[in-house]
């Protein structure tokens, strides 16, 4: 009798145990956005470490870079030329960051229109080669906002002649020769620590207020920064 | 009486309920303010605003009121377990004489529990009506402290995830970064503009909901200048925990550089902001890519 409760209750914490795991690995494959951290190669030029970092914005993500192909999403340039869809970034501590932006999407416009102007970057945020002090708060497709670091810059639309015209991407990875806008712009790295990023414009089409979905995930509008 | 009478005579029983009540008064009476005196002080949220003060006083009354409960409870379990506990000398221990029923108990009870309970409603409610006590108020606050005509108002808008801050009095600038001046009255209005978060200013004791489309008015008296924390105390998505960020009470000169330089660094996208309103409904509400 008493052996027959043990053998229960040991296949009881064993189910549970096992579906503790499963739990497990689905919250942080979701937290993690199923991507792989990219660390760009770093360059120390008169002793100023600085590293570059390519990234295009896509108004869908499309059937071979995630299990949402439709969801609107961040890709990085890897050496090899190849895009790769990550959100999570290893950047040296104390270091200039270029980053560049091919963004392909439309404009979607922001909530708060206060988050329209370029924040905590060294020197402008330039789109097309033109310096931007501020866009109107129904211009920007996205931003790039870190919030613990202060720094904030929103993504320039590609104009709705470029949306309706043939050279309009669909789904990523989005070749340059499609109607894309190109935004640059550099920030410091500061001491080492793990720094949220997201985007700010509610983009996520067919979810509530535009910020669920995509939004929330990592892998597509929301990433980190690991600054070691 | 004889030798044999003499032996089956029960000794006096211990008075197990006098003992414990002398010995629990003399605790109580040692330990209450002692607590009050030496933990008083040390007690959240600190010293950063009035309000705070309050809180700590407050917490302290509070604490000095429920040390005597606290001891009754953790003495009669200590006293229950050394007294009765099983020597191995004697048999099975009977239970004492049960207390249903008995009229002076249940009455000293129901006065004791009645009077903490009422005294603590009495103490609570005049604490509140003083300022508010740190505390949301909705749009039209009930309790306004003294001066409240010339506080100054800075609203706090959550949004996710990140809380920005304007100042209507400064051409309703609006910044990422919460600073204050020294020594003032602020009329904090707490909104949100998407999901409902929680402002929450830990050091200025300031706790007020940010609910979309609701002016939260709270009002904070500052004191001396120093840094604080702040966080969203509601949950309102995935990245919830990563909605915080340091405010900062300055002097008052400084304070009038600081909004300045902020004036001067932010009059690009000023020109952008809608008129300062209480509450904002940004358009469309449904917003898709």
């Amino acid at each position: 009798m008493r052996g027959g409760l043990a053998a229960k209750v040991a296949g009881v914490a064993a189910v549970v145990a096992v579906a503790g795991i499963l739990i497990g690995f689905y919250i942080s494959g979701y937290l993690v956005g199923n991507t792989t951290p990219f660390r760009p190669a770093a360059q120390t030029t008169s002793g100023k470490t600085s590293v570059n970092l390519v990234l295009q914005t896509v108004a869908a993500v499309g059937p071979t870079k995630a299990p949402h192909p439709d969801w609107v999403s961040y890709l990085v340039r890897r050496p090899n030329g190849q895009w790769e869809r990550s959100t999570i970034y290893t950047l040296p501590a104390h270091a200039l960051v270029h980053v560049t932006i091919y963004n392909f999407d439309g404009a979607s416009g922001l909530r708060n229109p206060f988050l329209g102007q370029p924040q905590g970057l060294v020197g402008k945020e330039v789109v097309d080669g033109k310096p931007i002090d501020a866009f109107p708060p129904d211009q920007p497709s996205h931003t790039f906002a870190v919030p613990e670091m202060g720094i904030l810059v929103p993504v320039a639309p590609v104009s709705e002649a470029g949306e309706d015209s043939p050279k309009a991407c669909g789904y990523a990875p989005c070749a340059l020769s499609m109607a894309h806008r190109t935004i640059t712009f550099t920030f410091r790295t500061g001491k080492p620590g793990r720094y949220r990023w997201q985007c700010f414009v509610p983009c996520a089409a067919g979810f509530e207020y535009g910020f669920g979905g995509p939004m929330q995930s990592v892998g597509y509008m929301d990433g980190f920064l690991n600054v070691v | 009486m004889t030798e044999a009478a003499a032996s089956t005579t029960p000794a006096p029983a211990t008075d197990h309920g006098k003992r414990f009540l002398v010995a629990w008064i003399v605790a109580s009476v040692i330990a209450t303010p002692l607590v009050a005196i030496f933990l008083g002080d040390h007690l959240p949220p600190g010293n950063g605003s009035a309000q705070a003060h309050e809180q700590v006083f407050d917490n302290s009354w509070l604490l000095a009121i429920m040390t005597p409960p606290g001891l009754f409870v953790v003495m009669f379990l200590g006293y229950a377990l050394w007294t009765f506990r099983n020597r191995g000398t004697v048999g099975a221990l009977e239970d004492g004489p049960p207390i249903r029923g008995n009229a002076r108990i249940q009455t000293l009870w129901m006065v004791i529990t009645s009077a903490i309970v009422l005294f603590l409603a009495g103490f609570g409610s005049y604490e509140l009506v003083q300022s508010g006590a740190g505390g949301g108020q909705g749009p039209t606050a009930a309790f306004q402290p003294a001066g409240y005509q010339k506080a100054l108002d800075v609203q706090v808008i959550g949004q996710q995830w990140e809380f920005t801050y304007r100042y209507p009095t400064y051409g309703g600038i609006e910044t990422p970064h919460l600073v204050l001046p020294a020594g003032t009255l602020v009329r904090l209005h707490v909104t949100s503009l998407d999901a409902i978060h929680s402002f929450w200013a830990y050091g200025l004791g300031v706790k007020a909901d940010a609910n979309p489309g609701v002016d939260n008015i709270v009002y904070v008296h500052t004191k001396d200048p120093m840094q604080f924390d702040i966080r969203c105390a509601e949950l309102c998505g995935l990245w919830h925990g990563y909605m915080f960020d340091t405010g900062h009470v300055v002097a008052s000169g400084r304070f009038t550089s600081w909004i300045k330089q902020q004036q001067s660094y932010f009059a690009p996208v000023s020109k952008y902001l809608p008129p300062y309103s209480t509450t904002y409904l940004p358009d469309p509400s449904q917003r898709a890519g």
